[in-house]
């Protein structure tokens, strides 16, 4: 939908590829030209190369905007594009490759002056060596698969005794998720933030950054919530910070938007984590702080633009932030809970913008990530931006399914985050502290009023609306929505497999 | 109109519930409720379906309405409350109402999913909570359980097939 919408903005037609269960999705209503690309299984579908370069060749498309997920890091779809004569929106192939092998991108970036965690950059050849340099860069250390992300092949190891097996278990780990077994060596950082910085890069050799994001509130390795500016960057960290990601993309010949990655420990002191080679999902709160669409700048870098602005025009203006709307359970531990939207009232107003896939009667399909919605609210300051994003979630509901929306409102009502002391156990700790609902710290006289509320509304429901389930019992048949048929039919074909 | 009405816990109704009894008269100026006796006078519109604004001497709230197959729930605000309604005069409803203790009771499958296995057998006696189902969504497994004690009279969910909201998976009687 994003990109959708800066196509028609831009008076390009766009043409969007769909899985079966997307067919009522929102991005197949709104495009210009939508072809289906198979069944509801990503390798089967979104994750077919030669299927969406035979829509681009029947469409006659002209490029193609990768999105953010699926294929959109994949050097040999990028490599696919160039062969088949189809811009391909973002880096080249060989900038992607390079990026993509964590140690490749290392050895890289260390000859180009980059700060890294102390560590190796190459694979380890044998357990002692692995012993050898723990003791050389100080224990506590990170195993990180060198082909990894997202948490698997990685090992914390706190004492000498537990590093051999725990190399172990990485590097069959790493050889069962990636087909490469190579695993290096870090030194773990305590309480990390996570702190990345936006770059763009035309076809002219002219890169930019465009400041930070903050990025340290995350859950199972996913980021939740994401702000720009960061609360503990000052001017000069950030054109530091800066300047090191334009010479990381620079090293990389690095075209398009990118993102560079750095891990910044208690002392402000920031290191190279890794570089995203794409658009990100967050990139919403770079553009309102800088009021820059990036999505237009990205089509205009690969029509072979140049950058219409010079690093000294760009200025970092108020505060944003967005939190990501997942279909997940708050009460069953946040795991996904798929379903029909029924009921969906959605928030607007001063200072916020929502960029949004659901709408009411939709189903979310069980096939992918469960993202629904991001939610941004901006602000001259990150006080206020705070106050209108809680009143903006108030305001937003979502019936039918489940949702985090509620985790969001603790978020932004908790100390530590008001005061903005966060790093990448920030949320674990949240969720730890009370696993209570959010009414629970409630006055109970106040409780009460509200429960009464509730009983007089369940009465006057009854009356009033037609729609009223009438007396609670499951054996009355009808007022259950039943989902429809497409669900069914996924699920059916779910089971033949 | 008159209601029994439970009020449960906020976080999934686990708890049984406060019981209420509701009486609704319509008034020239909207409606009296007497509600355990206390009386109130409120303004409700239904601006849309699922949504009701409800004025309480001058106080607004918005309540939403939210129901699944297996559940109904009041959002007044975001706080949101599990409820169960009874009009104590219709016939159905007091066959139901003893159907709580007696009398078989379905058991639904509250999402959509996968049945991944059975965990009792038919003609066999459960406790009231005691897991029946266990139905898979979005890789996470729940474990369906007994509204009551007694009897599995018919187990109708099929280990590896997909149930939509609603379907039946089991009879306890």
């Amino acid at each position: 939908m994003r990109v959708l919408r800066a196509c028609r903005e831009m008076g390009i037609a766009a043409v969007v590829v769909y899985s079966d269960v997307d067919r009522a999705a929102l991005h197949v209503r709104k495009s210009d030209e939508a072809y289906p690309i198979g069944p509801a299984p990503a390798a089967e579908s979104y994750l077919r190369i030669d299927k969406i370069l035979d829509v681009a060749k029947r469409s006659g498309a002209e490029a193609i905007h990768p999105g953010y997920g699926f294929l959109s890091e994949n050097a040999k779809f990028a490599q696919a594009c160039a062969d088949a004569g189809v811009k391909f929106i973002g880096p080249t192939p060989h900038s992607m490759n390079l990026m993509g092998s964590k140690t490749s991108a290392r050895q890289q970036m260390e000859k180009a002056g980059v700060p890294f965690v102390p560590g190796t950059s190459r694979g380890l050849a044998s357990p002692e060596e692995g012993e050898e340099v723990a003791e050389r860069i100080g224990y506590p250390v990170m195993l990180k698969a060198a082909a990894g992300g997202g948490g698997k092949g990685m090992r914390l190891v706190h004492t000498r005794r537990e590093l051999r097996s725990a190399l172990e278990s990485a590097q069959s780990e790493a050889q069962r998720s990636f087909g490469d077994s190579e695993v290096y060596i870090e030194k773990a950082i305590v309480n990390p933030r996570h702190i990345e910085m936006q770059v763009l890069a035309d076809e002219h050799g002219n890169t930019v950054w465009l400041g930070e994001r903050e990025c340290s509130i995350q859950r199972r390795h996913q980021k939740v919530l994401e702000e720009a500016p960061s609360p503990i960057v000052d001017p000069d960290m950030r054109r530091r910070m800066g300047e090191v990601a334009v010479k990381v993309a620079q090293a990389a010949n690095y075209t398009n938007a990118g993102t560079v990655e750095f891990l910044v420990d208690q002392q402000k002191n920031f290191y190279f984590l890794e570089m995203n080679t794409r658009l990100q999902v967050e990139h919403p709160v770079t553009e309102l702080t800088t009021g820059l669409d990036l999505v237009h700048l990205q089509i205009r870098i690969a029509a072979g633009e140049k950058l219409p602005f010079a690093q000294s025009d760009i200025a970092i203006r108020g505060h944003a932030i967005e939190c990501r709307i997942y279909a997940e359970d708050p009460d069953n531990n946040y795991f996904p809970s798929p379903g029909k939207i029924t009921v969906l009232l959605q928030p607007s107003g001063p200072g916020i913008r929502r960029d949004s896939g659901m709408y009411e009667g939709w189903n979310v399909p069980m096939d992918y990530d469960p993202l629904l919605a991001k939610l941004i609210g901006y602000a001259t300051d990150r006080e206020q931006a705070i106050l209108r994003l809680d009143r903006a979630l108030y305001e937003y509901f979502v019936a039918g399914i489940k949702t985090n929306i509620s985790l969001f409102r603790r978020i932004l009502r908790d100390g530590d985050f008001r005061a903005g002391r966060l790093d990448t156990g920030y949320l674990d700790r949240l969720l730890a502290k009370s696993k209570a609902g959010s009414g629970s710290d409630m006055p109970s006289g106040e409780k009460e009023e509200l429960e009464a509320i509730a009983a007089i509304a369940a009465g006057m429901f009854a009356v009033l609306d037609p729609a009223s389930p009438g007396p609670k019992n499951g054996n009355s048949g009808g007022e259950p929505a039943i989902v429809p048929s497409r669900w069914k039919q996924n699920g059916r074909s779910e089971g033949l497999r | 109109m008159i209601y029994e009405i439970l009020v449960g816990g906020e976080t999934g109704g686990k708890e049984s519930g406060k019981p209420h009894r509701l009486e609704l008269r319509k008034s020239a100026a909207g409606w009296e409720c007497r509600l355990d006796g206390r009386v109130v006078r409120v303004d409700a519109v239904i601006p849309r379906r699922d949504v009701l604004s409800l004025l309480v001497d001058g106080h607004s709230y918005e309540i939403k309405r939210e129901q699944t197959a297996t559940d109904l729930h009041m959002w007044v605000g975001s706080a949101r409350f599990a409820v169960q309604l009874r009009d104590p005069r219709s016939l159905r409803s007091r066959q139901l109402a003893g159907g709580e203790e007696k009398g078989p009771r379905k058991i639904l499958a509250p999402m959509p999913g996968r049945v991944v296995r059975i965990l009792v057998a038919e003609g066999s006696e459960v406790e009231a909570g005691q897991g029946i189902v266990v139905v898979e969504a979005m890789k996470m497994q729940n474990e369906i359980k007994s509204p009551k004690k007694g009897v599995v009279k018919k187990i109708s969910a099929i280990p590896g097939a997909t149930v939509n909201p609603g379907d039946v998976l089991a009879i306890v009687e």
